[in-house]
């Protein structure tokens, strides 16, 4: 068991070394001189530059400036934005809840609405439910995400008022951020209707990011079910004589659960990319929009610094998700 | 209506035989109706594309001053001159999104093109010679993968700069691991079979045994990936240039229409509905006939 921990735990190391290369190398690929790149069409004058190079280690070898960029990390330094002056790792810290919100409330509903679609649409196989099911989720998985966020601006903020457009809450209301995550932050005060604006503001850019991973979830789960409803086991379950519920709830889905598990843990990055385009469109004050907002202002420290730690977001639930499933099944684990 | 020039194969085989390889693929092909209406949609879209300036009523990039946010013909104020309206300085949508049909198919063909042989060698590399080489390949592969696509693509287009070459390239480069994987695995299942190894005992060199002997055999997974992987670079390439770092306007790209049409999103529906439309039937139809091909491809799940 330990064997398995540390082989897969290892694999890591070398991927995130490699991103962190990605990450140093991001800013001296860009065509020009560096300094002159970060300080922007502002210009800079020669003593500044001279020093800015001395500071940032430009004037050193390759390898060397890449020791000391490692060091740096180790010590939690990512670097300072150009526009804000702010360290990098700060200002990801506190943009990185409002993105987390969003997606664990994107998965949620595309697990609310995935898994029993896929559940029901396997049990009625071929009926018109089933082919509706996976016309829908095929549409879904094919579906630009931007679009499908203005269209439903376009009906439920413009022609119905339902939702407001933008942002993660109105003004009017000032929360003390103590999660970070805004519906248990507006609980937790005592702000009557703020949770209810904070909700409404949540439920669409949610449904937008949550729509492909629904797609891929119920298609998965659909899939999972038919081949578990294949297995001798389930006409032993069914020739005890159990009812239909428990043959379906227990000895089904128990199995059918888990490829899907894995599926939901590989969406970690589909989330992200889902992440950038909804925040844009929604203006959701997330770590997408803050990396949107960087390209424009060409803050290449925030670039560098996102790409990092988003990677090792990803690579971490990954991990856990990889090391979780080979708990839950000894198949895995011993696989060599 | 390919239907009876594909079917032409299987009249001139021996009838006593089995039926040709092709005609046994577009009979399992046929049978999935969701791939025949994806396909159907492809050459319409691939026709208008190609007799865009037949069919479109107006130049792409013609505006005209008298006629700002025309809605469609069916609404109030709308007029066949202008089927679909106009945009915020005058221009014919329906034409932009014929015109749009060349820019997105092109996107969609060449990214596959491109990343379908680079990855595919980079497979074949990997999964022959093995040792640093292949490891190196594969932990590259892994990088790429672990890193959110659009945050990838993004990052290549912030370096090289906006432009639809740029995001082309950036999209290719997010794409190749899907199609090393592939490569890389099929040789590793097929390299040590009876007739390769055959082969190998004829005096084969590495590239023939590669390109000549394994390589046919493992095409059926990447033919389905790229037919799905014409429909991830269409959408990523919209995506980047919604975004403002793919084509740059004037051209009619159709993500950088919806760019364009974001401001307007509360007065004129249809500059924002039309140009999402096409991209989700586009991206549709390849995935529908994707998913036939792989039906149609997979003798595991014949029958």
């Amino acid at each position: 068991m330990l064997r398995f921990l540390l082989t897969r735990a290892s694999l890591v190391i070398p991927t995130f070394l490699g991103i962190t290369l990605v990450a140093f190398f991001l800013i001296r690929l860009v065509p020009g001189d560096p300094i002159e790149t970060m300080a922007g069409e502002r210009g800079i004058d020669p003593a500044r530059h001279a020093a800015l190079r001395t500071e940032y280690g430009f004037d050193k070898p390759l390898l060397v400036q890449y020791g000391i960029y490692l060091e740096r990390l180790a010590h939690g330094d990512l670097g300072r934005s150009i526009s804000t002056k702010e360290p990098v790792i700060s200002e990801f810290a506190s943009l990185f809840p409002a993105t987390v919100e969003l997606g664990v409330c994107a998965i949620l509903f595309a697990l609310l609405v995935g898994l029993p679609a896929g559940i029901l649409a396997a049990l009625r196989r071929n009926s018109v439910f089933d082919h509706g099911v996976m016309g829908l989720s095929l549409t879904g998985y094919s579906m630009p995400i931007f679009w499908w966020g203005l269209l439903l601006i376009l009906l439920f903020s413009v022609q119905l008022g339902w939702t407001p457009v933008s942002g993660r809450i109105d003004v009017q209301y000032f929360i003390e951020p103590v999660t970070g995550f805004l519906l248990i932050d507006t609980l937790l005060s005592d702000e009557s209707g703020a949770f209810r604006s904070a909700l409404s503001h949540l439920v669409l850019p949610a449904i937008v990011l949550g729509t492909v991973p629904l797609a891929v979830i119920a298609r998965m789960t659909r899939s999972a079910m038919l081949e578990v409803l294949g297995e001798d086991y389930m006409r032993t379950a069914r020739a005890k004589g159990l009812p239909a519920w428990r043959i379906v709830g227990l000895h089904a889905l128990r199995n059918a659960l888990i490829p899907v598990v894995t599926v939901i843990g590989l969406q970690v990055g589909v989330l992200f990319t889902g992440a950038i385009l909804t925040e844009t469109i929604f203006s959701w004050p997330g770590i997408g929009k803050w990396l949107i907002e960087a390209i424009g202002r060409r803050d290449y420290p925030v670039l560098q610094g996102g790409i990092l730690l988003i990677g090792a977001v990803v690579m971490a639930v990954n991990l856990i998700v990889d090391l979780a499933y080979g708990l839950v099944n000894p198949r895995i684990r011993h696989a060599r | 209506m390919s239907a009876e020039l594909l079917d032409t194969p299987s009249a001139s085989a021996a009838p006593a035989g089995p039926p040709h390889p092709l005609a046994e693929f577009w009979t399992s092909f046929r049978a999935n109706k969701g791939a025949v209406i994806g396909l159907a949609l492809i050459v319409a879209v691939l026709l208008m594309a190609v007799f865009a300036d037949v069919v479109a009523p107006h130049p792409p990039n013609l505006t005209n001053d008298a006629a700002f946010l025309k809605p469609p013909f069916w609404q109030e104020g709308g007029s066949l001159t202008y089927p679909l309206g106009t945009d915020a300085i005058g221009r014919d949508i329906l034409s932009r999104l014929i015109y749009g049909a060349r820019l997105s198919l092109s996107i969609g063909i060449a990214v596959v093109t491109v990343s379908i042989l680079v990855g595919t060698m980079l497979g074949l590399i990997a999964g022959f010679v093995g040792g640093a080489t292949g490891i190196v390949i594969m932990r590259v592969m892994d990088i790429i993968l672990t890193l959110p696509s659009l945050l990838l693509a993004i990052v290549i287009v912030a370096i090289l700069g906006p432009g639809l070459m740029n995001a082309m390239l950036a999209v290719a480069v997010v794409v190749l691991p899907h199609y090393v994987r592939i490569a890389r695995a099929a040789v590793i299942g097929e390299k040590s079979k009876d007739y390769v190894t055959a082969a190998r005992v004829g005096g084969a060199g590495p590239l023939r045994l590669m390109v000549g002997e394994v390589l046919p055999n493992c095409a059926a997974p990447l033919i389905v990936q790229a037919s799905l992987g014409v429909s991830t670079a269409i959408l990523d390439a919209a995506a980047l240039g919604f975004l403002g770092l793919g084509a740059q306007p004037p051209a009619p790209e159709w993500g950088t229409m919806l760019a364009d049409a974001r401001e307007f999103v509360l007065r004129a529906w249809w500059v924002v509905t039309f140009p999402g439309l096409v991209i989700l039937i586009t991206v549709l139809a390849f995935n529908l006939v994707g998913d036939g091909l792989r039906d149609a491809l997979d003798p595991k799940l014949k029958r």
